[in-house]
């Protein structure tokens, strides 16, 4: 049952000037996120995977309006927020939080818990100390720490435990959408399956709708119901988890997929090995981004950039081959 | 009993770091050893001992650290040597690579600087002819353009293309023993398939023995021929990869395994080990894993657990195992 649509990006643009010399001049540019198109429904969780400069943490930041798009346009709840200025868009500040992938760095280390998860009501709520405090403890409690940890620092908490510190500060305002950069990356596997746990119940409970940013294949398929795979600022396949892991089309799936090393021992893999770099996103190639790489390469793919087409009923791909 | 064909054994090593607050143990009676051609994996998440376990063998520990037990290579005790002798063997018969290529590389000196340096010092080469070798080494790696690489700063190269580098420059003397602490962590996934295939390839032409250490089980299944998983600075089991994969003794392993989101599995649920990893200096008393583990038992919570030989070169730290013995009649040692 389709819900209704949270967010919504038309070819949305995030380019970086790179600027060099004496005078400072803008000597190129770097296309983090180029033309990206793309639909977020309630309560649901999009997994976005890529590897290093993809620009799917820069899509995060762009979507809530961490950073302002170059071109295109984003909508939230229906509303343009792709221009509106920092004061205009207060109202929609706490609808849209974010975790990081370090939470040690994003806490601040001189900083008592219950303070740092505090500030947050303090500039959007109207709530008094006492309720504030109340609200507090309730997070903790939430996100599976205790009352008392309220006057703790930072630096008493494993990383797990830090973990679910940021993200109850990211529930303090309940939001509807949550952008999740790599939450469990930093953190041990024994540990990350309980966080990823906490992050599944808590949307249960509160309808969350979560970007979930990731570089793990295997956790993506747990947690997401749509997937998007990206490679240097472009969108290469769009697919509902079940059908991608099925049926990738795109070649630079297939390959993420094939990649992944498997716990079996002794598998015949016939593994597809990538061969070369990732391309520098500042000289990105011409056409398909994917040509340097991709071991089904025609001529086309070298001149012209494939467009966006729809394989299967939700299914997106780019690609000129299939 | 010396066996002909390892190139490495690990007995009863220890280390202790002095701190304020007294000793801290990092490792506990760890024991294993590598045989010539084989992969052994060291598996762990943070603070388990792995890394320091390598460090030793390196003889690279800082020195607010103390090390105990014995490591032989080749027939000689590691630890019982001098700075000086260990010097000869590290970088020459003993090679390391770690996690972060960068910092591991002097941004200074050119590629090829650092690659000829191990071949004048160790192999002494003159300049040309290291400097013809480390071309070919660099080739041999897998680095497009080799002679064009030599002359470029480690800065102007990707970090799969640094990690190369850095495989080619452990390789330079022809080490018997190659330790690969996480090399492939930081890079991408299919960056990471390349390398790991290379180690892979280059460990059949050279023969030499591989130890790698990594928290990823799908890294080990692909890698390894023996396993040792690492608990809070102790050696909780050892088995072959097959074994270890289809039949994991220790509760700890098996958490492990399961904890793990599979990639091909959709049927899958997350199963978490609860708890969190105990800190040096503050372990539990008894088995170190207890308070995580389900089948604790209350001896488990004051008696630490003697390894117990579960199968054919299949040990496990855990007092299950005595009952196992009973089945297999094997051996229990320290």
């Amino acid at each position: 049952m389709p819900e209704k649509v949270l967010a919504k990006l038309e070819n949305v643009k995030k380019y970086y000037p790179v600027r060099r010399g004496l005078l400072n001049r803008v000597a190129g540019q770097v296309k983090a996120v180029d033309g990206v198109s793309l639909v977020l429904h309630n309560r649901e969780t999009l997994g976005v995977v890529g590897e290093s400069g993809c620009g799917k943490s820069t899509l995060g930041r762009t979507l809530l309006r961490l950073e302002k798009p170059t071109e295109g346009r984003l909508y939230f709840n229906g509303t343009d927020i792709s221009s509106l200025s920092a004061r205009a868009l207060q109202p929609f500040r706490n609808k849209m939080q974010m975790i990081f992938q370090d939470p040690f760095a994003s806490l601040n280390p001189r900083q008592r818990i219950g303070d740092a998860l505090e500030e947050p009501l303090v500039i959007h709520t109207q709530l008094n100390r006492e309720e504030r405090r109340e609200r507090v403890m309730g997070l903790l409690e939430e996100v599976g720490l205790r009352r008392d940890h309220y006057d703790r620092l930072p630096h008493e908490f494993s990383g797990g435990q830090r973990q679910r510190i940021g993200i109850a500060r990211a529930l303090a305002l309940n939001p509807s959408l949550i952008v999740c950069d790599e939450p469990v990356s930093a953190l041990d596997v024994s540990v990350q399956a309980q966080v990823l746990k906490l992050l599944q119940s808590l949307q249960e409970k509160h309808g969350l709708t979560y970007f979930f940013i990731s570089h793990d294949l295997g956790v993506v398929r747990h947690l997401c119901d749509r997937v998007l795979i990206m490679y240097l600022g472009q969108t290469m396949e769009l697919a509902p988890v079940k059908e991608l892991y099925k049926n990738p089309v795109h070649p630079y799936t297939e390959a993420l997929l094939s990649a992944i090393p498997r716990p079996v021992p002794g598998r015949k893999r016939e593994r597809i090995i990538l061969s070369g770099d990732l391309p520098s996103p500042a000289k990105p190639p011409k056409g398909c981004p994917f040509h340097t790489r991709c071991p089904e390469a025609m001529t086309v793919c070298k001149e012209i950039r494939p467009e966006w087409k729809e394989v299967a009923p939700g299914h997106q791909v780019a690609c000129h081959v299939r | 009993m010396q066996d002909q064909n390892s190139v490495l054994e690990v007995e009863g090593l220890g280390v202790r770091f002095r701190t304020e607050e007294g000793d801290v143990p990092a490792v506990q009676g760890a024991s294993f050893s590598v045989q010539r051609g084989e992969v052994l994996c060291i598996v762990g998440e943070s603070g388990c001992g792995k890394s320091i376990t390598s460090l030793s063998v390196m003889g690279l520990l800082p020195d607010s650290a103390k090390a105990e037990g014995s490591i032989r290579f080749d027939g000689n005790d590691l630890l019982a040597m001098s700075q000086e002798e260990i010097r000869q063997i590290r970088g020459n018969e003993v090679s390391m690579i770690f996690q972060e290529p960068m910092t591991s590389l002097n941004p200074v000196f050119t590629v090829g600087f650092q690659v000829m340096e191990p071949l004048v010092i160790h192999r002494k080469l003159s300049k040309r002819e290291a400097y013809e070798e480390a071309v070919r080494l660099l080739e041999q790696v897998g680095i497009p353009d080799p002679r064009k690489r030599m002359e470029q700063y480690p800065h102007e190269l990707s970090g799969g293309m640094r990690q190369r580098v850095m495989i080619a420059i452990a390789l330079s003397c022809q080490p018997k023993l190659l330790i690969a602490d996480e090399p492939t962590t930081a890079l991408d996934v299919t960056i990471q398939a390349q390398i790991l295939d290379l180690i892979l390839k280059l460990k059949e032409e050279t023969g030499m023995g591989v130890v790698l250490i990594t928290h990823d089980m799908g890294v080990v299944a692909e890698t390894a021929d023996r396993v040792v998983v690492m608990y809070a600075g102790k050696v909780v089991e050892e088995a072959d990869a097959e074994t270890l994969f289809q039949d994991p003794k220790h509760p700890y392993t098996k958490g492990l395994l399961r904890s793990m989101p599979s990639v091909d599995d959709e049927t899958y649920a997350l199963e978490p080990i609860p708890g969190k990893l105990p800190k040096p200096g503050e372990m539990p008393q008894g088995c170190p894993f207890h308070p995580r583990c389900d089948d604790a038992m209350d001896r488990c919570r004051v008696e630490s657990p003697r390894v117990f030989t579960v199968g054919p070169g299949h040990t496990s730290r855990c007092w299950l195992g005595e009952e196992e013995k009973q089945n297999h009649a094997g051996k229990s040692v320290g």
